[in-house]
């Protein structure tokens, strides 16, 4: 094996003071000291909000910007009259390499649709987050595009997201106003999807 | 006797009251001057009732914290050296600001106040004996504990204490020799003369030299980065690992404390404490000719203020530094202290025997 030697290089005579070494470390920190204690009253005056005065987001307020292709959090698409379009079929089910999709299908009144889901369930906690799902739906009924990323709960079952959180975006258990009944039309409960796509929140 | 006594305690606290706001202050100057030099944004959460305040009530919240906190002391540790250590910190951290002298003296009447705690002939060694018994507190700390990690914080500290005391006393000897007095009252009104009539004969002008060892060797004195070594929270481990709330608080405290004591140290000695230029008793005298009378309360109250604002320009100074320098390694320290500071101070000394024998002495 070859020894190779590496020489550290020598300090001169100036760098061995030390004070100017110093002085220019000073320099660098007086720098960015000024520059954003200016900025930051800048930006309180409304002045210069286009250069930021720190590169640090505010979390829970301010979201970093998603790419459009993000995986977040799953929903389940809904039609026009606010029933899923989930037909049932099962393929996410089949496809997820961690079985974490429970689905119950039951018969479609309608002839047209031929089975709806009487039970959707993801267990976010065994979740990969693969986008298989996604990709294999033929109905376009299940997306990952809320922005939702703070996925957090105090138990294992409570990481289970069933039928209605899953169409409802903002929605959390407890669901107390809505029914399981046929077909499951959730009134939104005024959830707005989280995060952005591309742009920052405001 | 009564009203000396009281004038004496009204003048400790406002010391008092000064040093221990301005060290709680600290906390949050640490926290916000960190996060700019670092493009932060910095501590912002703490509120009351939606005040933030700039996060301002973050040292609030730092207090409630460590007083609500368990205290433990370890099972092996001494109890009484472990419990007795921070108060020695803290208490002489506190002693030393006594002799500082914030201002000139205030005529009340027919009564004369010396801006100062205490008058003693010989304050500079009187601070000198304070800042190193404050290492005790560190010391006995480390050695209480009876925690490998923490006595070893604590062996650094003795001997980065001990090593840099030297260099920080040879450093003053030579203000002391152009100034010829260790009361620091009248080190300061010394310091008010002018070379020439238009340059202020502060240390800074005639102790060049002296400053830069002086404020190396104190800023190793207050035990903060750069010459961080017997603390090192993130990796070497140091004294205070068995401290918890309050105790730790204080260790805290002291430091901020000592940064105070240091950087007011440097103003009288090298800034002209509560000198302004051209500001005699009476009033302005200009150069230029030109003279501005003032009354003894504005002219003391300017003396007050210039000597505050030059401690906390040498406390954000101080500050900038911590967040500038990383922290030497343990020979770098030794061999800075003892084959840098030393031999410097040592022929400052000389050199300035030599100029006081051909240009006489300033007073």
């Amino acid at each position: 094996m070859a020894v190779k030697v590496v020489r550290r290089r020598e300090l001169t005579f100036w760098e061995k003071l030390y004070i100017p070494q110093i002085l220019w470390g000073l320099k660098i920190t007086f720098t960015h000291f000024f520059r954003n204690l200016f900025l930051h009253t800048a930006h309180r005056l409304g002045r210069f909000k286009s250069f930021p005065a720190s590169v640090t987001i505010q979390y829970p307020e301010e979201l970093r910007p998603l790419m459009s292709r993000f995986r977040s959090r799953h929903r389940l698409t809904l039609r026009d009259d606010g029933a899923p379009r989930c037909v049932g079929c099962m393929l996410c089910e089949t496809v997820c390499p961690a079985k974490c999709i429970t689905i119950v299908p039951g018969e479609h009144p309608d002839p047209n649709i031929e089975k709806y889901p009487v039970r959707f369930d993801i267990d976010l906690g065994v979740c990969v987050y693969c986008g298989y799902c996604v990709e294999v739906c033929p109905e376009d009924a299940i997306r990952m595009d809320t922005g939702i990323l703070d996925v957090a709960a105090y138990s294992r079952e409570d990481m289970r997201l069933d039928i209605h959180e899953l169409m409802d975006p903002g929605l959390r258990k407890p669901i107390s106003h809505c029914n399981l009944t046929f077909p499951h039309k959730c009134e939104l409960t005024g959830g707005k999807m989280k995060g952005s796509w591309d742009t920052p929140c405001p | 006797m009564m009203e000396v006594l009281l004038i004496k305690l009204v003048l400790a606290g406002i010391v008092f009251f000064a040093a221990l706001n301005l060290a709680g202050f600290h906390t949050w100057v640490e926290r916000k001057q960190s996060a700019l030099i670092q493009d932060r944004i910095g501590a912002n959460r703490a509120d009351i009732f939606g005040f933030r305040l700039l996060g301002t009530l973050h040292g609030v919240a730092d207090v409630i914290k460590m007083f609500s906190k368990e205290d433990i002391v370890p099972a092996r540790a001494d109890k009484t050296l472990h419990t007795l250590a921070p108060f020695f910190s803290v208490f002489f951290a506190l002693a030393a600001f006594a002799v500082i002298p914030f201002g000139d003296r205030l005529i009340l009447g027919d009564r004369v106040i010396e801006l100062q705690v205490a008058k003693i002939d010989a304050a500079l060694l009187y601070i000198f004996a304070m800042l190193s018994l404050e290492a005790y507190g560190v010391i006995l700390a480390g050695f209480a504990s009876r925690n490998n990690y923490a006595i070893l914080g604590g062996l650094r500290a003795t001997a980065q204490l001990i090593s840099y005391e030297i260099a920080l006393g040879f450093s003053v000897l030579g203000v002391i020799m152009v100034y010829g007095t260790m009361d620091l009252a009248e080190l300061v009104r010394a310091q008010g003369r002018m070379i020439g009539g238009w340059l202020p004969l502060w240390g800074i002008v005639t102790q060049p030299v002296a400053f830069v060892v002086f404020v190396t060797a104190a800023l190793a004195e207050t035990r903060r980065l750069p010459f961080d070594l017997p603390e090192g929270e993130s990796e070497i481990i140091g004294y205070f690992v068995e401290y918890s709330g309050m105790k730790f608080g204080m260790f805290f405290l002291t430091d901020f404390l000592e940064t105070i004591v240091v950087a007011s140290l440097s103003t009288t000695l090298f800034f002209g404490g509560w000198q302004i230029p051209y500001l005699m008793p009476d009033g302005f005298h200009f150069p230029w000719g030109g003279v501005l009378l003032v009354p003894n309360l504005i002219y003391v109250l300017l003396g007050v203020a210039s000597f505050s604002i030059k401690g906390l320009t040498f406390c954000f100074v101080f500050m900038q530094l911590r967040w500038t320098l990383p922290r030497f390694r343990y020979d770098q320290l030794m061999s800075l202290g003892w084959k840098g500071l030393f031999p410097i101070a040592v022929v400052n000394i000389v050199v300035t025997a030599v100029a006081l024998v051909f240009f006489g002495k300033a007073s």
